[in-house]
């Protein structure tokens, strides 16, 4: 059982490579390949179809056979379809030439509508608006009080005329059948766009129930509340986790309310999002927003081709270096930065420090995942044991702050007593230390220039043909020009020949070859940098 | 090989160290800028909320102790509250729900038996028509390797016996389902008072799938049963949760422990909702989890504190993970996640009365071994029954 569509794909084109050229019965076993990858990632069926018929239809036309190396053109291929399904570019929010704005949230119970007007509102006011949450779900316990929380957390404006169910019940009719509402929520929408115009909102946000696509009286209520507050953006919220389910409910959703748009809710869970492919090619409607997280902040427009990478599941170098962002500080980044420039050595210290960022970043298992290329080695991952960091994490807390400075200096008294002091044995240690200083020897070749010779001893070292350096554009690296462009072109420059040597590095490391490599890098990692780098520099 | 860990560890240490540097150089000036306006929206909101939102938005920092023995009892955080409605329903038992809610499942889900009975009736099984067999056993999200493992045992089946039959060959497929969903385990509810204490339920779940709705429906399934049961309002952290529970609780007039501040440690509440229940001699002590995403590690240790907080006082006789019936593959991450963290002994499925026929806990149930117990199947309070596989499979296979 392989774990992702790379996984596949590398597979099935070890052969194809050798070939050249691809045949039509190799475009099958490819296309049934992206088949069986795209539903385990949860796209649901009839739009796999569809989509692998897309991809079926160009991976035979001409500019797969004419090309160098048809496996990775056709994983550039998917890629690009998905993006454009994806939405190619990110929508932004249709606002009203006439304020109010009124924007409705709709989707399935659970699906997190609740939470996401609250984010939304906070983004608004960020962006300069004055939104307005109107709580007009009557139905789920307690719903309207939910709303007043978050708004207070978000510091948003309330309008909460009734206060909905608050005796704690579903609200199934008296024969336990279909939904009813305490109050009547389209008045409540209605009443809240006429108090935004009055007191002065420019946005309103109209949160309604969770509903299921088989109600059809609350889908008619959703559709009233559309109409007689005559809403500019409907938004279906839908929940990344969602499976095959995704296609009726957003097709119901969007015949049943019509929608204009969507929002892809519990991204920072580590489903692969199928369902974003599903609902974009039900509704023909762009994806606007992804809500990543439960603070009111954890908001971000949707960016498909991040999307795409995660459904493919090819790594995303993008979401590793945000994860690292938010697991160092600001003080540590600088002085790790300070550090490299300067030329010292890598200390025990800054190695504890790098493993209490690996533990913040979650399970490590996870983040090589992200990574590119390390698909290969999932199998091998999982059947390792996490606890064995603390293992290491044990050794090196034995030290004295002395030897943790100074490693050279540690003798073999002072192994032993790390030993005992950790509960391992003094091979342990010796190993430790011994791998230690091969790290340190490697980061100082890699200030040189960028020239990774991998680990010494690594199981399968040293297989790597080092395509990756011709790609290195020649650049001096430590004067700093005055000029703030030029010396931003520098540091992207530099931070792509460190990102292409350590990714290098770990291919070598793990055996996992140029091959896979240069794969990667070519599709993924300077386009994704640039992008980083840029959204920066502005 | 089997100094694999090390070279794992450095290679990673040695990302990290690269990706803080290039963070470091590229956003050391936007942080400035950032922390600026961050602190800003602290000083405007951090007090009024009265929650721990540390700068980043995370919340619930992993301050957690490791040994999980932070919390004291009885610190006069949480309280008892007792019921003050004068009218307390008696639910319907559970056992005159089955009927009713099993006529619903399977209206719900005969779309895919029919596209199935069509199929075969067609006469002759060709590519195509295997190739359809197979989609209407995805459509449930029951897994590639779940169908294709289905499927390859029918076709094999169906050569050896050349059985064209329509009906004989879906009684197949319904065996073989059947088998995979497995009839034989154990799918009782762990609710009755265990020597001289009370059996105590923990419900865990991801955000959004009915935790909270589940023990509230669960409370009022135990009422009818002559149980006394005891209400823990563990999440504090979602806005009004415990309120959603008490609120459930006081319909069929059981009491809810809970705190009456925002945010306090659940472990603390948890803790102190079994020893009230020990005091009061209560059968049933049921204890609501915030929503929590599986891979949140902070989030999934406050989880295992939480049990082994609980543990200190009294064991847990049952912990049920409530899953959607949308999920997707993921479903079984959660799973493995949370049978990890605090080893659940019973799965929940919710929504199952809309569109979605929830396969995933086929696989669930096959690689973990841990059963479906209760199944949701609507809005209604007493719209949770004990799970029948004969009625999923029937659902199913139509």
């Amino acid at each position: 059982m392989f774990n992702s569509l790379s996984d596949r794909l590398t597979d099935t084109f070890r052969n194809l490579k050798r070939k050249g050229s691809l045949t039509e019965s190799d475009v099958n076993a490819t296309i049934r390949d992206i088949r069986l990858a795209l539903l385990d990632a949860d796209v649901a069926l009839p739009v796999v179809k569809s989509f692998t018929g897309a991809v079926r239809e160009r991976a035979l036309g001409a500019e797969v056979s004419k090309s160098l190396n048809p496996g990775q053109q056709v994983v550039k291929i998917v890629n690009e379809e998905l993006v454009s399904i994806l939405g190619g570019q990110t929508r932004r929010l249709n606002l009203a030439k006439q304020p109010p704005t009124v924007i409705m949230l709709a989707g399935l119970q659970g699906s997190g509508k609740t939470t996401f007007a609250g984010k939304l509102g906070h983004w608004l006011r960020e962006a300069g608006h004055t939104p307005i949450l109107v709580a007009a779900d009557l139905q789920r316990p307690n719903a309207v009080n939910q709303l007043q929380v978050v708004g207070e957390r978000a510091g948003i404006p309330v309008f909460a005329p009734e206060r909905g169910n608050v005796f704690g019940h579903d609200a199934a009719m008296d024969s336990g059948e279909g939904t009813k509402s305490f109050g009547d929520p389209v008045d409540v929408a209605v009443d809240g766009v006429e108090n935004a115009r009055t007191k002065g909102h420019d946005v309103v946000i109209i949160d309604t129930a969770g509903r299921l696509a088989v109600d059809v009286d609350l889908m008619r209520q959703a559709h009233d509340i559309r109409l007689e507050t005559q809403a500019d953006e409907v938004l279906f919220v839908i929940d990344a986790m969602i499976g095959q389910a995704a296609v009726e409910t957003a097709k119901a959703f969007a015949d049943g309310v019509g929608i204009t748009g969507s929002v892809l809710t519990k991204l920072d869970g580590d489903a692969r999002g199928g369902a974003a492919l599903s609902v974009a090619t039900v509704t023909g409607e762009p994806i606007l927003f992804a809500s990543t997280g439960e603070g009111y902040k954890d908001l971000e427009t949707f960016h498909p081709d991040r999307m795409a990478s995660r459904i493919l599941d090819m790594g995303d170098v993008l979401t590793l270096i945000e994860q690292a962002e938010k697991a160092f500080d600001a003080a540590q980044q600088r002085e790790m930065a300070r550090k490299f420039m300067a030329e010292e050595d890598f200390t025990f210290d800054d190695f504890l420090e790098q493993m209490q960022a690996i533990k913040k970043m979650g399970s490590l298992k996870q983040m090589l995942g992200m990574m590119p290329g390390m698909q290969q080695m999932r199998a091998q991952l999982d059947s390792l044991d996490e606890r064995e960091f603390d293992r290491v994490e044990a050794m090196v807390r034995s030290m004295t702050p002395f030897e943790r400075t100074h490693p050279k200096q540690i003798n073999g008294s002072r192994r032993a007593r790390i030993a005992r002091g950790s509960g391992v044995t003094p091979s342990d240690v010796n190993q430790l230390l011994e791998r230690f200083g091969q790290a340190q020897k490697m980061m100082r070749q890699m200030r040189k220039g960028g020239g990774m010779p991998g680990m010494p001893g690594m199981p399968g070292g040293g297989a790597g043909k080092g395509k990756g350096k011709g790609k290195q554009q020649p650049q001096r690296k430590k004067s700093k020009s005055g000029n703030p462009a030029k010396r931003a072109a520098e540091e992207k420059a530099a931070a792509q020949r460190q990102e292409e040597g350590a990714q290098k590095a770990l291919g070598n490391a793990f055996g996992a070859g140029a091959a896979q490599g240069d794969d990667m890098s070519d599709l993924q990692l300077p386009k994704g940098f640039e992008k980083f780098l840029g959204n920066d520099s502005k | 090989m089997e100094n694999y860990w090390e070279y794992i560890i450095f290679a990673s240490i040695f990302l990290l160290v690269l990706l803080s540097v290039v963070v470091g150089l590229t956003r050391s000036r936007l942080r400035s800028r950032r922390e600026a306006e961050e602190a800003e929206l602290e000083g405007e909101f951090g007090e009024a909320t009265g929650t721990d939102l540390s700068p980043d938005g995370q919340r619930r920092s992993a301050d957690l102790d490791s040994d999980g023995v932070t919390t004291t009892p009885g610190d006069g955080e949480a309280e008892v509250v007792a019921e003050p409605t004068s009218q307390i329903e008696t639910p319907e038992s559970a056992r005159g729900r089955l009927a009713r809610l099993r006529a619903r499942l399977a209206g719900s889900n005969s779309a895919i038996g029919n596209a199935l009975l069509a199929l075969l009736s067609r006469g002759g099984l060709d590519e195509q028509a295997w190739e359809d067999v197979e989609d209407t056993l995805l459509q449930a999200d029951l897994g590639v390797e779940a169908t294709e493992e289905l499927v390859a045992s029918l076709r094999k089946r169906v050569q050896v016996d050349g059985s064209k039959d329509a009906a004989e060959v879906r009684q197949w497929l319904r065996e073989d389902l059947l088998a995979l969903v497995n009839p034989s385990m154990d799918r009782t509810i762990a609710a009755s008072r265990v020597g001289d204490r009370p059996a105590v339920v923990m419900v865990v779940g991801v955000n959004g799938t009915g935790k909270t709705t589940t023990v509230g429906k669960l409370a009022r399934v135990l009422v009818a049963e002559d149980k006394d049961v005891l209400l823990g309002a563990a999440d504090t952290f979602r806005a009004a949760a415990a309120d959603q529970l008490q609120t459930w609780g006081e319909r069929v007039g059981v009491p809810t422990v809970r705190s009456d501040v925002d945010g306090a440690d659940p472990a603390s509440v948890a803790f102190d909702a079994v020893a009230a229940g020990i005091e009061y001699g209560a059968d049933v002590v049921l204890l609501d989890t915030a929503g929590r995403l599986h891979n949140k590690v902070g989030l999934m240790d406050e989880l295992s504190k939480i049990k082994r907080v609980v543990e200190k006082r009294s064991q847990i006789d049952e912990v049920l993970l409530v899953l959607d019936a949308t999920t997707g593959q993921n479903g079984m991450r959660q799973a493995e996640v949370f049978a990890q963290a605090v080893n659940i002994t019973g799965i929940v499925l919710t929504k199952l009365d809309g569109t979605a026929k929830g396969g995933i806990v086929v696989n669930v149930q096959r690689r973990l071994g841990v059963p479906v117990k209760l199944i949701g199947l609507g809005e209604g309070p007493d719209d949770l029954a004990p799970f029948d596989p004969e009625a999923f499979v029937d659902a199913i296979v139509g």
